[in-house]
């Protein structure tokens, strides 16, 4: 169990992580997910002591992390693959950890075979690939047999067998009961690995979530049309209340709407339509949309640090307003209770 | 968290580095033989010398001149030993295993320190012995007044030079910094502040100035030093302790 409260980190003038407040349960795997610069990283090394917080308090089972006797038999972590001595073979590297924390040199050998490194114990880390220094760095978290896991970014310059791989350790230690703590920038990656879901974005705490809520809320429903005739089209949509988003490749969108009403406005109105189908939104989409309210949030106070790349899609066009009743301001709000 | 843990760690991961050996290695060979050679180029020339030059001739003081050129290798070696963490990215794995970051430094310094007496120490006899030989009938004896003592200093003075260089890497974090300024200081810097006569009275309070006093057994004829050996070595520990309480201000107070 890894309990934050209020967690607040300033650099200078920049809200790097702001006022968090939230728990990571034991015996599910916890995604932390985010755009790159979210602050995921840096709440992280606060959780392991490593960055000191501006305000509140990270609790490791109750404790602080420097009050952990032999922290590595609580909590492992991944931070980056790069946190080793590229001159130290792997055997060393995870001996000097495991001496620290007064773990037995056998367990060595035991996680080496674990991430499959028995083979390349004695060289040296430098020769590694990405994939292995990453192997390299989960053995080191597994070494204590902790509790509590937390992997930053862990399929980060994986290959395919890598991060089946991943995915799996994390399943299985989050089935022994263990918390695990995933951060990622890729929803696809959390709906395939995560029970529950914390997002941030802006170092603000946007959703605390189940993931099975979250597919349920965000799995946004609308109705895409094609048709050559779109400004007749639209003026008969808006003249039957119907709220239509104009996306950039110039097809219509209509949350929530129903094909049926308006395969047949359209035929009342003898007006062409070359596509009229229900779509569901990916989850990426709706994290997009999520974070896209932060970045958003952020233009007002300070526009030159606007993302556009971040904007949610589609992009309203004119004439507003620019969606539903399951609109963005709407989503913005709940999340931000939650 | 046991401190002999962590020792024992530090231990491991000192032994396991290719820097520790070469620049440990280097730092004696390069002692020994530069030794040497000056000995021997001194003996040929004490004929030469004038009264005074005599009457200062200090042969074990001699034997220890490759020091100055050794002492470079020791400085590298105490640096990268503290910054390797840093340039690597290792620190945040190791503070992570070791939160308690008094424990962290001090275990590791204490290594390191205990490493390098036992090369300098090692290293400061044997450019005894060899320099002695290489001077003749002008060879001081290890029995003889002081000489026990200037020879154990040298081998303290080496391995302060290694830990001022960790207290300073520890401020400074960067190898490439800590380097670019310990380098240029004892090789350069202190030499010219000591040699100037106007800066000579500030120079000779420097930790290396000062600390190499514990080496001398005849004190130069017009000599004006206001401490002995063993103040001088003080004043180089203050030094070495200020370096390394400054590093463990730091440390505790920065974000790794």
């Amino acid at each position: 169990m890894i309990e934050l409260e209020g967690l607040t980190k300033r650099y200078g003038e920049k809200m790097a992580v702001n006022h968090l407040t939230f728990a990571v349960r034991p015996g599910i795997v916890t995604g932390f997910l985010g755009p790159n610069g979210a602050g995921k990283s840096t709440t992280m090394r606060m959780m392991l002591g490593l960055d000191r917080p501006t305000a509140g308090d990270v609790r490791i089972d109750g404790q602080h992390y420097d009050r952990l006797k032999d922290p590595l038999k609580y909590i492992g972590a991944l931070l980056d693959a790069k946190g080793m001595h590229g001159g130290r073979s792997a055997f060393n590297h995870l001996l000097c950890l495991a001496q620290s924390n007064g773990i037995p040199r056998s367990r060595v050998h035991e996680v080496l075979d674990t991430v499959g490194l028995t083979a390349v114990a004695r060289k040296k880390a430098k020769g590694f690939s990405l994939g292995m220094g990453q192997r390299l760095g989960i053995a080191g978290a597994l070494l204590g047999d902790p509790r509590i896991l937390m992997f930053d970014e862990p399929v980060n310059g994986l290959d395919p067998e890598g991060i089946h791989w991943i995915r799996n350790l994390m399943k299985s230690l989050a089935a022994q009961g263990r918390t695990v703590f995933v951060s990622s920038h890729l929803m696809s990656e959390m709906a395939l690995t995560a029970d529950h879901l914390v997002v941030i974005g802006q170092g603000r705490l946007l959703a605390d979530t189940s993931m099975a809520d979250f597919i349920q809320r965000n799995s946004r429903s609308y109705v895409r049309i094609r048709s050559p005739q779109r400004e007749r089209l639209l003026d008969v949509l808006y003249g039957a209340g119907i709220t239509v988003v104009e996306t950039d490749g110039g097809t219509l969108e209509v949350d929530g709407g129903k094909p049926e009403r308006i395969g047949e406005l359209a035929a009342q109105h003898q007006i062409v339509l070359h596509e009229l189908s229900p779509q569901q939104a990916s989850l990426e989409e709706a994290f997009m949309r999520l974070t896209a309210e932060s970045v958003e949030y952020h233009a007002h106070a300070d526009p030159s640090l606007a993302d556009p790349s971040l904007a949610g899609t589609p992009s309203p066009s004119a004439p507003p307003p620019p969606s539903g009743g399951q609109g963005r301001q709407a989503w913005g709000s709940d999340w931000k209770k939650g | 968290m046991a401190a002999t843990q962590v020792v024992r760690s530090e231990w491991t991961k000192i032994r396991s580095v290719a820097s520790t050996v070469w620049t440990l290695s280097l730092a004696a060979v390069v002692t020994i033989a530069l030794g040497m050679l000056i000995s021997l180029l001194s003996k040929n020339e004490f004929d030469t010398m004038s009264r005074q030059d005599r009457l200062s001739f200090d042969p074990t003081f001699i034997s220890f001149a490759g020091m100055s050129l050794g002492q470079l290798a020791m400085i590298v070696f105490g640096v990268l030993v503290v910054s390797n963490e840093y340039s690597t990215g290792m620190i945040r794995t190791s503070l992570a295993a070791v939160p308690q970051r008094g424990t962290f430094l001090f275990s590791k310094i204490a290594v390191a320190t205990g490493l390098a007496f036992v090369v300098a120490l090692a290293t400061s006899f044997v450019a005894f012995f060899l320099g002695q030989a290489m001077l003749g009938s002008h060879r001081a004896s290890i029995g003889d007044p002081g000489v026990l003592r200037a020879v154990i200093g040298g081998g303290l003075y080496m391995t302060l030079i290694a830990v001022f260089s960790m207290g300073v890497a520890t401020m400074l974090r960067s190898p490439m910094l800590s380097l670019g300024i310990l380098m240029p200081f004892f090789f350069l810097i202190s030499a010219i502040l000591g040699n100037v006569d106007a800066t000579k009275k500030i120079g000779r309070y420097l930790p290396d100035q000062a600390g190499n006093k514990i080496m001398q057994v005849v004190t130069p004829v017009d000599d004006d030093t206001p401490y002995g050996p063993w103040g001088g070595l003080g004043i180089m520990v203050l030094w070495v302790v200020v370096a390394v309480a400054g590093g463990y201000a730091l440390l505790k107070k920065r974000d790794a």
